[in-house]
């Protein structure tokens, strides 16, 4: 499903380049659940910006789905985007104006859907991450836990196949983190694939692949169960 | 995405932050409402001066000595002033069949007084016809009898020089000394809201043959002529023309200005003040663009992370552009109706203060108004709109 091949990535702070990301080549088959572990300015962030088509390689090939998307343009990416790829983010990034409705609603009406049918699988999705009682709520009367289900819900509603997900659990406590980890490997038995940055260890373990990484290479990727 | 949706998305978006909205929309409100009003109050001098311009008398012509190419001007300053116009000039005028009534004229300024009360005074010289051709009403007494060729010691005051020669005592049969002759007051002008021109109220009326007398001279000032009917206005024009030049040996030697010549010069210099004070109060509205553009772009800065996650949904570059535009437009539009609704009231508290001037609202400023708000708000718009569509998306969500 992805396949990545010698990517690159050179970010220039003032005069001097920075190699975030050096020659990095793997593979994540379908349905893998993938934890991308290293400690900060490892390059892990920036990798997955790549895979979520945030960022450009400088440099290497990008294939999703057997699409070169490393050359596809900007209207490309974002329809690939809209439709492939679910993101969830530390800090959630929900609108603060938006309830939780709208917020989950948000991919729909971007993609133009019919109100009622927007209607109609929002509430569904509310209902499968708990939230039924919540959906006029405002990000800022939700626990965090409640906000990352928000967040969830809002990146599986448009049927991703790929779920990106940016330290899910690291503004979270570990009760809310663990519950988190539960939805997403649930997800992931649906047969979506789950790839998560993370430096928990814990968590990280309990994925079925771990891809380490330093100083912008991968140092080492296990797979286990 | 659907235009509903953007207009939604983008108008709660505007609601969201309420200090940003507000002062774009304070801004986009003072240009609009500066540009209805300004354009109204010029609309409404120009219908004051050419409603005064009625007040005067209808269908008038005005013939003066001395020939002038120009429309509505005075005669010329240089040059020799020709054949001067006499009371026999004007009395052939009467054999015109468009020409309803005339009066020759004679004005001057002599010292007026009454017992020890002495003021200088306008004195004009005209016959009696002169009362119905300017609308001028009698408040007390009445006009000398017909026959103005003569030598008629009497006059008609305006109510402002009879109060300050008498105060509230009765002035009619009063004598009064008008330069070295004595004439008997015989009537008193109804006070009128002030005309054009010359001020009524202070002058003294008084026959044609007396002016000619006080001011030792045998010429006129001009002649007034009312034509039949407003159709019959070039018919009199043309008539009078040629009688007069039949009279004086065949020169054209008189200058012949009609009422709407002078009107429509009026209404051009006018409608000239109004469209550049439009234009200047266009400028407001410019500079409520630039408002609108700086608010803007301090809004995607602090509105990064949205914009990120916009991204991250898919949204492409145009669509964020659309967004950002709408959002300007909805607040440029909300304004301009604000700005309306400012002015529409200011124009109404200035009608209830100044009763006398007739406030007009005019309709087209707001149409201009508004589409102006509506251009500039998008125009301005467009930059930061821009700016938001090409923030990179992994920056964007970045918490750096």
């Amino acid at each position: 499903m992805i396949e990545l091949l010698n990517i690159e990535r050179v970010f220039l702070v003032g005069d001097e380049e920075v190699h975030a990301l050096r020659q990095i080549s793997f593979d994540v088959a379908t349905g893998e659940y993938v934890a991308i572990m290293g400690s900060s300015g490892s390059g892990k962030s920036t990798l997955l910006n790549i895979l979520g088509l945030l960022d450009r390689p400088d440099s290497g090939v990008y294939q999703l789905d057997s699409q070169r998307v490393s050359e596809l343009d900007e209207d490309h990416l974002a329809e690939v985007r809209r439709h492939q790829i679910g993101f969830v983010f530390q800090f959630f990034h929900l609108i603060p104006r938006l309830t939780a409705f709208e917020n989950v609603e948000l991919p729909l009406t971007l993609a133009g859907v019919a109100p009622s049918l927007r209607k109609q699988k929002v509430t569904d999705a509310l209902a499968a991450f708990g939230l039924r009682d919540r959906a006029r709520h405002r990000p800022a009367q939700l626990s965090g836990g409640q906000r990352q289900r928000v967040a969830i819900a809002r990146a599986t509603i448009m049927e991703p196949k790929i779920i990106l997900a940016d330290e899910p659990t690291g503004n979270l406590d570990s009760s809310s983190g663990s519950e988190v980890i539960n939805i997403l490997e649930e997800l992931n038995r649906l047969g979506i694939t789950v790839i998560m940055v993370t430096h928990d260890h814990a968590i990280g373990a309990r994925a079925s692949r771990i891809i380490r990484m330093a100083d912008g290479r991968i140092e080492s990727d296990s797979r286990h169960r | 995405m659907r235009i509903s949706d953007m207009f939604t998305f983008s108008v709660f978006a505007a609601i969201g932050n309420r200090g940003r909205t507000a002062l774009m929309l304070l801004a986009v409100s003072i240009g609009v409402a500066s540009v209805v009003l300004l354009v109204s109050l010029g609309e409404s001098a120009r219908q004051y001066v050419s409603n005064q311009f009625s007040s005067l008398g209808s269908n008038l012509l005005i013939v003066l000595p001395g020939r002038s190419e120009t429309v509505g001007g005075p005669p010329p300053l240089l040059g020799i002033t020709p054949r001067d116009l006499t009371i026999d000039d004007a009395e052939t005028l009467a054999r015109i069949a468009v020409v309803r009534r005339f009066s020759p004229l004679v004005v001057g300024a002599a010292p007026v007084s009454h017992r020890q009360k002495e003021r200088e005074v306008t004195i004009l010289g005209a016959s009696r016809d002169i009362f119905a051709i300017r609308r001028m009403e009698i408040g007390q007494g009445v006009i000398w009898p017909a026959n103005d060729n003569r030598f008629q010691a009497v006059c008609v005051l305006g109510s402002k020089v009879k109060s300050e020669l008498f105060g509230n005592d009765n002035a009619l049969g009063q004598k009064i000394r008008i330069g070295d002759y004595r004439f008997q007051v015989i009537g008193v002008m109804r006070p009128k809201a002030s005309s054009l021109g010359d001020d009524l109220a202070d002058m003294a009326i008084i026959p044609i043959a007396s002016a000619q007398a006080l001011f030792d001279t045998s010429s006129l000032f001009r002649i007034v002529v009312e034509a039949e009917s407003e159709a019959e206005i070039a018919k009199a024009k043309e008539a009078i023309i040629r009688t007069i030049r039949a009279r004086h040996d065949g020169e054209d030697d008189i200058t012949v200005i009609t009422q709407d010549a002078i009107l429509a010069t009026f209404d051009k210099i006018f409608k000239a003040m109004t469209l550049t004070v439009a234009g200047i109060a266009t400028i407001s509205l410019i500079v409520a663009g630039i408002i609108i553009m700086n608010v803007m772009l301090v809004a995607v800065s602090s509105r990064r992370a949205e914009i990120g996650l916009l991204k991250a949904l898919g949204a492409p570059k145009r669509q964020i552009v659309y967004l950002f535009l709408t959002e300007a437009g909805a607040i440029s539009m909300a304004g301009a109706l604000c700005g309306l609704g400012l002015g529409g009231s200011i124009l109404r508290l200035l009608a209830w203060f100044l009763p006398q001037f007739p406030i007009f609202f005019a309709p087209w400023s707001s149409i201009v108004a508004f589409t102006v708000a509506l251009s500039t708000g998008l125009l301005f718009g467009i930059l930061p709109a821009q700016k938001a569509a090409d923030l990179g998306a992994a920056y964007a969500l970045s918490r750096r």
